[in-house]
Order: C-alpha cells, then sequence, then structure tokens
C-alpha cells in the first residue's frame, strides 16, 4: 500500500517538475533567435509571465461553441501531461513503466491533437477549418516518422515499454534516427520550416490560425501544452540518442541538462537561420523524417548480421 | 574494413535519394558528384588495394566524377540557359518512396542472393541495386536533358559499384576505360543539349517525342 502511495507521490511530484520547467524552453529558443539577431530579445521567463496574464483573463466565446470548445484544450493539457509522465528522464528512468506503454504514449499525443483540433472547429469558422486541416495534414505525416523511430527502437532493444526501449544505447543508425526525431520535433512543436509561430499573416498561419479564437485560461493551457510537448520531444531525443544520459547520479543529470540545451539552442539557431517552407515542400521534408527512421530501422534490422 | 566499407555505400545509399529528392537541377548534380566521389573512394578500402595503381584509379575516379563531370553539366547548363526548376513525370513525394522502396528491397533481396562469403556481409549488392533502380527513376520521370544525364550518372556509379565486387578478378584498367567513356558520353551529351536547346529553345525532353518535317 504505502509502495502505491509513494509511487503516486512521485507521479505527482513528476508531472509538476514537467509543468514547472516546460515554459522554459520556448524562452531559450527566443532568447537564442533574439541574440543571432543582435536584439536584447524577451526575457528567459516571458512564458511564465504570458501563461500568469492569460490566466486572469476572462473567457470570450462564442454563441456557436458548445462546452467542447473549453473542454478540448483541458483534455490536451492533460494528455500531454500524461504522455510527458511516461517518459523516462535520463538517469531518473521513468515512474510508470509497462510492457506497451509506447502505444499509450503514442496515443496520448493523438488524442491531444484530436481534442484541439476539434475545440478549435467549434465556432465553426472557416479560417480554424483552415489552420486545423494544415495542422492534421502535417501531423499525419509526422506521427508516421515517429512510429518507426519507436519500432526502431523496440526492434533494437527488443523491448516494448519506453523505458525498455530508450534505456540502452541506440548504436547503429542512431544519427539516422536523432535527424528524423529532430525534424519530428520541429514538425509536431510548429517550429520554423514548417510553420512560424511568430507569424501573424493570415494566409501562412498554421498552428496559430488553428487556436485563433481561443482566450483566457483555455489559451494558457494550450500554449502551456506546447511548451510541455517541445520538452517532451527534446527529452525522447536526447534519451534516444545520448548514451551518456544513463550514467546515473549527478552526472547523468548534467548530461540530460547540457544536452536538453543544446537542443533548445539548436531549434533557435534552425529558426534564425532558416527560412519556412512553402507549403507544398513540406510533405518532402516529413516523408525525408519518415525516411531517416525508416532507415534506421533498416540498420537496426540489419545491424546485428553486418556487425 | 567492413565497417567504413559500409559507412560509405550507405552515404551513397542516401545520396540516392537525395538526388531523387531534390527540386532543383544544381542540386541533383551535386548529389551525383558525391556520390562518384564517395564510391571513388571504395577501391582503396576494399582488401589490398593500396598500390600505386589503385590510388590513380581512385584519383582518377573522384576528380573526374566528381569535379570534371560536374563542371561540364554546369556549363551546358549555363550556356544553355535552363530554367533551374524541374517539372518531374514522377513526382518528388513518389520518387522518394519509390527509391527508398528500392533500397529497402534490395538489402532485402541481396541477403536471398548466393554471395561469396566475404560479399555476403557488405552492403555493396544491395548499394549497387538501389543506384541502379535511383537512376533509372531520374531517367524516366525527369524531363530535363541535364537530370536525365545525372540519372545516367547514378546508373553507372550502380554498375561500378557492382563491378567492385569482381576488383580482385578484374584488372582496375577496365574501370580506367569506362570512365573514359562516361567523361566523352558526358562532353558528346553537353553539347546536344546545347543544340537541342538551340533547336527547341528548352531542354524539355517531352518536346523531342514527335517528328517534324
Amino acid at each position: 500500500m504505502s509502495a502505491t502511495l509513494s509511487t503516486i507521490a512521485e507521479f505527482v511530484v513528476r508531472v509538476a517538475f514537467w509543468m514547472a520547467l516546460a515554459p522554459l524552453g520556448p524562452g531559450i529558443i527566443n532568447k537564442v533567435k533574439a541574440w543571432v539577431a543582435g536584439r536584447k530579445g524577451p526575457p528567459v521567463l516571458q512564458l511564465y509571465y504570458d501563461l500568469a496574464r492569460l490566466w486572469r483573463k476572462g473567457v470570450v466565446i462564442s454563441t456557436a461553441a458548445s462546452p467542447g470548445h473549453i473542454i478540448g484544450p483541458a483534455i490536451a493539457w492533460i494528455a500531454i501531461s500524461c504522455a510527458a509522465a511516461l517518459l523516462p528522464i535520463g538517469p531518473f528512468g521513468s515512474t510508470v513503466s509497462f510492457r506497451g506503454d509506447a502505444f499509450l504514449f503514442i496515443y496520448l499525443l493523438a488524442v491531444a491533437r484530436f481534442a484541439i483540433a476539434c475545440a478549435s472547429l467549434e465556432t465553426g469558422s472557416a479560417f480554424e477549418g483552415m489552420g486545423t486541416a494544415r495542422e492534421v495534414s502535417y501531423a499525419v505525416l509526422a506521427e508516421a516518422a515517429l512510429i518507426t523511430a519507436l519500432i526502431t527502437l523496440s526492434v533494437r532493444t527488443g523491448s516494448l515499454s519506453l523505458s525498455g526501449m530508450l534505456t540502452p544505447f541506440a548504436g547503429s543508425g542512431v544519427m539516422l534516427i536523432g535527424a528524423g526525431l529532430f525534424i519530428v520535433l520541429l514538425a509536431e512543436n510548429c517550429r520554423v520550416p514548417f510553420d512560424d509561430p511568430n507569424t501573424h499573416l493570415e494566409l501562412t498561419m498554421v498552428h496559430e490560425a488553428m487556436v485563433l479564437d481561443h482566450s483566457g485560461p483555455p489559451f494558457a493551457a494550450i500554449l502551456h501544452g506546447s511548451a510541455i510537448k517541445l520538452l517532451l520531444f527534446a527529452v525522447l531525443l536526447a534519451d534516444a540518442v545520448l548514451p551518456g544520459l544513463h550514467l546515473g547520479g549527478l552526472g547523468g543529470m548534467a548530461v540530460t541538462v547540457l544536452a536538453l540545451g543544446i537542443i533548445m539552442v539548436g531549434v533557435g539557431a534552425v529558426e534564425s537561420l532558416l527560412a519556412r517552407f512553402a507549403f507544398r515542400r513540406v510533405p518532402l521534408l516529413l516523408i525525408t523524417a519518415f525516411l531517416l527512421c525508416l532507415f534506421g530501422l533498416l540498420a537496426a534490422w540489419k545491424g546485428s548480421s553486418l556487425q | 574494413m567492413n565497417a567504413s566499407l559500409n559507412l560509405f555505400t550507405g552515404v551513397a545509399m542516401g545520396l540516392n535519394l537525395l538526388a531523387l529528392g531534390s527540386s532543383r537541377i544544381p542540386s541533383i548534380i551535386r548529389a551525383a558528384a558525391m556520390q562518384g566521389m564517395v564510391i571513388g573512394i571504395l577501391p582503396l578500402l576494399i582488401g589490398s588495394h593500396m598500390t600505386l595503381l589503385g590510388l590513380l584509379v581512385a584519383v582518377g575516379t573522384i576528380g573526374i566524377k566528381g569535379f570534371l563531370i560536374p563542371h561540364l553539366l554546369r556549363r551546358a547548363m549555363r550556356s544553355a540557359n535552363v530554367d533551374r526548376e524541374e517539372e518531374p513525370l514522377i513526382g518528388f513525394v513518389p520518387s522518394l518512396l519509390l527509391g527508398a522502396a528500392a533500397t529497402t528491397g534490395a538489402v532485402a533481396f541481396s541477403g536471398a542472393l548466393p554471395l561469396l562469403p566475404e560479399h555476403s556481409n557488405v552492403l555493396l549488392v544491395p548499394a549497387a541495386l538501389a543506384t541502379v533502380v535511383a537512376g533509372l527513376l531520374l531517367l524516366i520521370g525527369r524531363t530535363k536533358a541535364i537530370s536525365q544525364v545525372c540519372g545516367y550518372l547514378l546508373l553507372e556509379n550502380g554498375i561500378y559499384l557492382f563491378g567492385l565486387l569482381l576488383i580482385n578478378a578484374m584488372p582496375l584498367v577496365v574501370e580506367t576505360g569506362i570512365l573514359l567513356d562516361l567523361t566523352v558520353g558526358v562532353f558528346v551529351i553537353g553539347i546536344i543539349a546545347d543544340r537541342i536547346q538551340r533547336a527547341f529553345d528548352t531542354l524539355d525532353t517531352r518536346k523531342l517525342t514527335s517528328l517534324h518535317e
């Protein structure tokens, strides 16, 4: 009984940590972008201020919208947080781990996307519909790449749980998986080659168009959820690629923090050096990510016979 | 030795897909050139071919496939003043997927082939098959003459990779002869591209299918 209680307590503490630390990610990325452009930039803690401000604001709801407009972001927020709690973090391992939790992880992310897409369609606005259609059509291809990457890790290690497949060093094909997962990270979090988070030009908006009708606390939940999702994909990438993450103790923690920092700086660098792609070129890049993961799978499959 | 050999052949297979996925002619030329350089190094990695002749052939291959032929193609492109953007018959995503399917299929298929024991754990056979298929895809699926030449180069690279299996039986001089033929071929194609451009005002080979007086 006490073991169960301590597991629950650890789970709660871990989710709290995820929620507390997640808004740092976009702050670091914006700081890097500002630094490359030679500006001072917003403070690293800017997203915390934004979330606090949004939380105190009222909510404007269209008369056409049902309660799903509010419930959707809440479901997405909870689903993403649960997915994050399933993920092992370097030296700490994972709290809850069972056979097949990788499937739950993928489905929780899909549920979050479905909930936000439904909520944004609630108002019946054509503009939200357009943004949702774009976001979901990117997500279909990105999800294929993510699933292929997880299958690769599973084939490598012969394990179906996230902690089992992410703990050992991925071996041959690790660079392919790393590159594929980085592209998935950029696509899933609507970063630059796919979508410009700063754009307010109607023709080019993707994620921003989808959540345009949300305001106040639901919008804060969406923003916070996407910050957690960014950190989640960064942790997944670091777990899959870096062997030093599992040193245990202080060394492992330092490597984890360093790896996450490097990934955030990398996203910021990509964002300041690349322009976003034309819509017709985006599927090509996502297919490339899928193929990188597929060849990682091929390398994992052939790896044993080629050594 | 096998690890570095597999790394280089793996890079060559990746360059196939880069050539299939790129929408601009200069990047297709660059991919073909890089593949030529990568497979030019390979003879030095197989067995004991670190001789003077082997080194000369490797340097010659890298020089001709990596620098001379791309230079000829770029000059033909400049003088013909072609449109850089590609209008593919087979789209980029389908041709990428076909190339990837060919690569996967080649790896699976070569496992079923009765190869010599020293060839069974290197990627030469799958890389050769995949490169030949990628070259054919470029030849069939692109409309601009210069990217079709790049498809031809990829095809030749695939045959060269297959020829590396016979490196102990076939003298490297044969490879040198093929290299010379290839250079002359690309040289002639460069002149033909210029003529096509003058006669039809485009390098689009679809214009060449109907007969005129």
